[in-house]
């Protein structure tokens, strides 16, 4: 298949844009792509580009086929970046993913410390190894590799309490993968 | 209670001193929480918030705590009565602006309220007059500990209480007080204070929350992180970081009646002429000036058991708050009137402040 626009070279961007409801679509080349902002999706409206449709709509572009959202409320990733916020308390386990990264940005931390909810039996080992029987829950290597690096950042920030917190994690940690 | 004995009230907290209230005005707390099983506010439809306040507002009615209570649905409340609430801060201006399925139930003291679908299921709030920020966490947590019990709360143990935002993630607590600091305002070290407590983790705000300008010198500052530390710990450091800003504001009030002691002076008896003299006044200048009259208070120039009245005062004399009293609606050039009405009456006893300490000082060091 050849670009849309250039009509020589082979077309290795694929964009889909909805407009009020009507779906675009649009081959490019690398170097259309680059030439017309594609790559940039803030400043891009395909309806700009095709002759013919020169209705200027600013509308988001839309990924949306296979996109993953909340079994529960139906709750999209796009929704997420469009207000910041969730849709209901399940999407904290389907938006998992990069989620601890975004935490470790806004608090400085990933696991809750505070009260519990009497109805909640505690898990003694919680601080420890938050996701004891997460199936998906991160090897002891990732988690490793990922609490020096907050632990050389806490160090960074002069934030000495908390660096003696996670080098005491990390020492556990290590001792305790030597075990197995 | 009917909402009208509501607003005859002034709150509790906005009459009886606390620690440290010539600084601190108000400690408050909120929690946030949410329900198992339920979108949250802002992605639920209409049906689903009814659902939520139909669960919520029997067991929150019940509570010992919160026995004849002011509890209505938003829709029910007038825009006046709604900005009557939000200048006590007794509701968010975003809750004001909400409709069907939304509500508000307070005790009758006002020093607790409980907004539903907000932006999560439940923001509950404590309180308090003067830097009391633990006896406030301490009234909330009896009645979150009662809730729990009631409500299906959706927590997790990595993540703490889930919120609609992740900002307020773990402990769903925000924390903060209102500070009176005029001294560091006009020492001009305030940006320098602001960017401080940035640093470590704070939020410095207005008077009414999120990008509202800082009148009448009141800041209030309030933690930004809720997960990783305990409420505990939390309400300690703030504590341990307000601690230090009295005393700095102290400190930079010292310094003025030392370097500049005509600039205070001028600063206080310009206040107490337009206050007294004004027939025609707005909220910004009003609020700016009563601050100065307080700083008299707090230095001795004025006498001390005018505090009260210009704490009411601030209240009494914004926007919702003069319409009520006049039971109408009023242009903003007829409010400005009515300000400068009701604030000329309440000082009527007052008298010109008193700067004979400053003098004698001056005279001292001569």
């Amino acid at each position: 298949m050849n670009c849309d626009v250039c009509q020589k070279e082979k077309a290795t961007v694929f964009f889909s844009q909805v407009v009020d409801g009507n779906l675009q679509k649009v081959n490019l080349c690398k170097c259309c792509a680059d030439d017309k902002g594609v790559t940039d999706p803030t400043g891009f409206a395909l309806a700009d580009m095709l002759e013919g449709m020169g209705e200027e709509t600013a509308t988001e572009t839309a990924v949306a086929t296979d996109e993953l959202s909340c079994p529960s409320c139906g709750f999209s990733q796009t929704d997420f970046k469009k207000t910041g916020r969730f849709g209901c308390a399940d999407c904290y386990h389907v938006f998992d993913e990069g989620l601890d990264g975004l935490l470790e940005a806004m608090h400085k931390h990933t696991q809750h410390r505070g009260k519990v909810p009497s109805t909640f039996p505690d898990l003694p080992e919680a601080e420890i190894n938050p996701l004891p029987e997460e199936p998906m829950a991160p090897s002891p290597l990732d988690k490793l590799s990922e609490l020096k690096v907050s632990l050389s950042k806490s160090v960074e920030d002069e934030d000495y309490e908390e660096a003696a917190r996670l080098r005491d994690q990390i020492s556990q940690l290590e001792s305790q993968m030597g075990d197995s | 209670m009917r909402f009208s004995t509501l607003l005859k009230k002034p709150a509790e907290w906005m009459r009886s001193p606390g620690p440290q209230s010539d600084i601190v005005m108000t400690s408050r707390v909120r929690l946030a929480r949410n329900l198992v099983g339920h979108p949250f506010p802002g992605w639920a439809r209409k049906e689903d918030r009814s659902v939520i306040m139909e669960e919520v507002r029997p067991p929150l009615e019940e509570l010992s705590e919160m026995k004849d209570s002011f509890s209505e649905e938003m829709t029910k409340l007038t825009a006046l009565e709604k900005q009557v609430l939000v200048e006590r801060h007794l509701i968010s201006r975003e809750h004001a602006a909400k409709g069907p399925g939304c509500g508000t139930v307070m005790n009758r003291s006002q020093t607790i309220s409980v907004m539903v679908n907000e932006e999560d299921h439940l923001r509950m709030q404590a309180i308090r007059p003067g830097l009391q920020l633990m006896s406030a966490y301490r009234s909330l947590d009896q009645i979150d500990s009662s809730l729990e019990k009631e409500l299906p709360y959706a927590f997790d143990h990595q993540y703490g209480y889930l919120t609609a935002c992740p900002t307020n993630l773990g402990t769903g607590m925000r924390a903060s007080a209102m500070l009176h600091l005029p001294g560091l305002v006009l020492g001009e070290q305030i940006n320098q204070t602001i960017q401080g407590a940035n640093k470590i983790g704070l939020a410095v705000r207005g008077l009414y929350g999120e990008g509202t300008e800082a009148l009448a010198n009141l800041f209030q500052i309030s933690n930004q992180n809720t997960l990783g530390t305990d409420e505990g710990e939390i309400i300690e450091h703030l504590d341990r970081v307000i601690t230090q800003m009295i005393e700095n504001e102290k400190n930079a009030r010292m310094k003025i009646l030392e370097d500049k002691p005509t600039m205070m002076q001028d600063q206080i008896g310009r206040a107490y002429a337009v206050l007294k003299y004004a027939h025609i006044i707005t909220s910004k200048e009003a609020l700016n000036y009563l601050s100065m009259i307080r700083l008299g208070c707090d230095l001795g120039f004025v006498p001390e058991e005018e505090r009260e009245t210009i704490n009411v005062l601030l209240t009494e004399i914004q926007p919702a708050h003069l319409q009520i009293s006049a039971k109408r609606k009023l242009s903003p050039e007829e409010r400005d009137i009515l300000r400068a009405d009701i604030i000329r009456t309440s000082l009527n006893r007052l008298t010109p402040p008193d700067f004979s300490t400053i003098l004698t000082e001056r005279d001292d060091d001569e």
